[in-house]
C-alpha cells in the first residue's frame, strides 16, 4: 500500500513544477502590464491604513500547494479565516508575542529538514523535507484548536495520522510515551538566542504523549494548512495537532520523535507543574490557577464587538474518540 | 509679569502635548480594533495596550515631582493631575475591556475572576484606589478636604506597587519586562524615600 502512494507522490511532484508560476504569478501580471494605477493608488491607501501597529513587510517565506483528501465539515465547523491563523501564533522560538512568529519567521530554512524516528522501536527511520509530505497520502483534517489561554481557532489541517508513522518503526515493548522535539537552532530561530524575545522558556521545546494518545486516530502530524504547506510561524515543516488538548501540547517544526518508557519531562510543565500538566487535555472542569477554562473565545471575523465566547466542551468536543483513554483516571490531578 | 505668562505658556504647551500624546494612541488603537485591524485577537491586543499604558502614565506621573526637584522647574508640578486622570482612564479601559470585550459582560464571572485571581484582585484594588485619586482630584474637593487630602493621595504609591505586583503575576513566563517595571517603580519610590519611610512609622505608631 506504501510503495503505491510514494508513486502518488511522483505525480505531485511533477504538479508542483509550476510552483515558481504559481509564486510569482503577481510578477508576472505587472510584466505583462496588468497593474494599473488604480491598483497602485489601492495598495498605497492599504499601507496607509496598516501603517500604525503592523509591518508591511511582503511576506517571505514561500508555500507550495498540496495534494489531499479533502475533510467534509460533516459538523460544519466555521473555519477561522487564514489570515488570521497565520498572525496569531504561540511559537516562543520566533518571539512571545502573538504577532512576532510572522514577522520574523519568514527566513526560516526549512528545506533540507531531518526528522527522526527512533527509541524503543525496531525500525528507526530518518524522513528528510520531501517525505514528509510523500510517504503517506495526505488527508484534510479541519479541528478545533483550544489554547490553554482560553481563546480558539477552527483549522484545515492536512496531514497523515502519527500512528502511519509509529507503526512504520514498529514500537518495542518498553515503548509506553513518545517524546517529541522542536528544532534547536538559535540562529535561526531568534527566541532561542534572546531571553526577553524567547519568553523565559527552556530551549528545545520537549512535548510528550502516552502511546495510546499518539496512536489516536485523531493525532495528526501536520505539515500543511489551507491547502498548502505550512508557513513558518504555524511550525513549518512538520507540527504534530493534537485536538483534544490545550495547543501548547501540538509541538510544532519537530526534528525527532523518540519512543521512550517513562514519562517525558514536557517545556510548560517543567516550568511551572501547577499550571500545565502533562496531559493538558481541554477541561472545562478545571481551571487554570490564573483563569478560568469554563469558556473561550472563539476566534472568527469581527473585530473588538464579535461577540464569540462559547462554552469549552470536555475534551475540546472530542470526548467520543478519546475519553475511553482516561477511563478510571482522575482528571483534576492528572489535569 | 512676562515670565509668569512664558510659564503658563510652557504649562500649556505640555498639557496639550500630554492630551496628544496619550489620547491619540487611545483613538487610533480602537479605529483599528473595532473595524479588525489589530492582529487575529484585537480583545487581547487592546487590553494589554490600556494595561501597560496606564502603568506607563502612573510611573510618569510620579517623575514629575522628583524632575520638577531636580531641575527646580517647580511649574511643571501641575501636570501630574492630568497625567493621574490619564493613567485612570487607561486603566478604566483596561478593566472595561476585559468586562466588555473579554468576558463580553459574564457578570458572574467578571466578579468570580476578582475574587479567585490574586492578580486580578490585586490590580482591582489599585483600580479602586485609583479611582478615589481621580474622583477627589477636583479644585473643590481638594479644598474641602483640606489635610486629608494629601494623607489620600500618598496612596498613589501603594497604587503603582499593587499594580506592578499585578504585572509580574500576570504574566505566562517571560519575567524581564515585569522586572524592569518594579525596579522603575522602586526607583520613583526612592527618590520619596523620607516620605514613605515616616507614612510608615506614622501607621505603626497608630496601632
Amino acid at each position: 500500500m506504501l510503495i503505491k502512494t510514494a508513486k502518488s507522490y511522483d505525480l505531485k511532484e511533477s504538479d508542483v513544477t509550476p510552483e515558481d508560476v504559481y509564486l510569482n504569478r503577481r510578477e508576472l501580471l505587472k510584466g505583462m502590464g496588468f497593474l494599473g494605477a488604480g491598483a497602485l493608488l489601492a495598495t498605497a491607501s492599504a499601507n496607509a491604513n496598516a501603517g500604525w501597529f503592523s509591518k508591511d513587510e511582503p511576506i517571505k517565506f514561500k508555500t507550495t500547494p498540496l495534494k489531499y483528501t479533502p475533510d467534509t465539515n460533516p459538523d460544519k465547523l466555521i473555519l477561522t479565516p487564514e489570515s488570521k491563523v497565520i498572525s496569531h501564533n504561540n511559537f516562543y522560538e520566533f518571539g512571545a508575542q502573538k504577532q512576532q512568529p510572522q514577522e520574523l519567521a519568514q527566513n526560516f530554512n526549512v528545506n533540507p529538514w531531518q526528522l527522526t524516528i527512533g527509541g524503543a522501536c525496531d525500525k528507526p527511520i530518518t524522513l528528510d523535507y520531501h517525505d514528509l509530505t510523500s510517504m503517506f497520502p495526505l488527508k484534510e483534517r479541519i479541528y478545533r484548536l483550544r489554547c490553554v489561554e482560553a481563546w480558539s481557532m477552527v483549522i484545515p489541517w492536512i496531514g497523515f495520522s502519527l500512528a502511519d508513522l509509529l507503526k512504520k518503526v514498529a514500537p518495542n515493548a518498553s515503548a509506553k510515551y513518545v517524546l517529541f522535539e522542536t528544532l534547536d537552532d538559535p540562529e535561526q530561530m531568534p527566541g532561542q538566542a534572546n531571553r526577553r524575545l524567547g519568553g523565559g522558556i527552556a530551549y528545545p521545546y520537549v512535548e510528550g504523549l502516552r502511546l495510546d494518545e499518539a496512536m489516536n486516530p485523531l493525532t495528526l502530524m501536520s505539515v500543511g494548512l489551507y491547502g498548502k504547506t505550512l508557513p513558518p510561524q504555524n511550525g513549518a515543516p512538520i507540527r504534530l495537532v493534537v485536538p483534544w488538548k490545550y495547543g501548547f501540547k501540538s509541538i510544532k517544526s519537530i526534528v525527532s520523535i523518540t519512543l521512550v518508557s517513562q514519562q517525558p519531562q514536557t517545556t510548560w510543565h517543567k516550568l511551572a507543574p501547577k499550571e500545565y500538566g502533562f496531559y493538558a487535555n481541554v477541561n472545562p472542569e478545571h481551571d487554570h490557577p490564573r483563569w478560568s477554562q469554563a469558556s473561550e473565545r472563539h476566534i472568527t471575523t469581527g473585530g473588538l464587538f464579535a461577540r464569540n465566547r462559547i462554552k469549552t466542551l470536555a475534551f475540546n468536543g472530542y470526548g467520543e474518540q478519546v475519553a475511553h483513554l482516561y477511563k478510571g483516571m482522575n482528571l483534576r490531578q492528572f489535569f | 509679569m512676562k515670565r509668569k505668562i512664558a510659564t503658563a505658556n510652557k504649562v500649556l504647551m505640555l498639557k496639550v502635548v500630554i492630551h496628544l500624546a496619550a489620547f491619540l494612541p487611545l483613538f487610533n488603537l480602537y479605529t483599528l480594533a473595532f473595524n479588525d485591524l489589530l492582529g487575529a485577537d484585537p480583545v487581547q491586543r487592546v487590553i494589554h495596550f490600556t494595561g501597560i499604558g496606564a502603568f506607563n502614565l502612573l510611573l510618569l506621573t510620579l517623575t514629575v515631582s522628583p524632575l520638577a526637584k531636580k531641575f527646580k522647574q517647580g511649574y511643571i508640578l501641575p501636570v501630574r493631575r492630568l497625567l493621574g486622570l490619564y493613567a485612570f482612564s487607561y486603566a478604566f479601559m483596561h478593566i472595561l475591556n476585559f468586562l466588555a470585550f473579554d468576558l463580553q459582560f459574564a457578570w458572574s464571572l467578571f466578579f468570580n475572576e476578582i475574587i479567585k485571581r490574586p492578580y486580578i484582585t490585586v490590580g482591582m484594588i489599585a483600580f479602586v484606589l485609583l479611582a478615589a485619586l481621580a474622583i477627589t482630584s477636583v479644585n473643590r474637593l481638594k479644598r474641602k478636604m483640606g489635610k486629608s487630602w494629601q494623607s489620600l493621595h500618598n496612596f498613589s504609591y501603594l497604587i503603582t506597587v499593587l499594580v506592578a505586583i499585578h504585572f509580574y503575576w500576570s504574566v505566562k513566563s517571560e519575567l524581564i519586562s515585569p522586572l524592569f517595571y518594579f525596579i522603575l517603580t522602586l526607583i520613583l519610590l526612592a527618590f520619596r524615600y523620607k516620605k514613605i519611610k515616616a507614612l510608615l512609622l506614622s501607621i505603626v505608631k497608630k496601632k
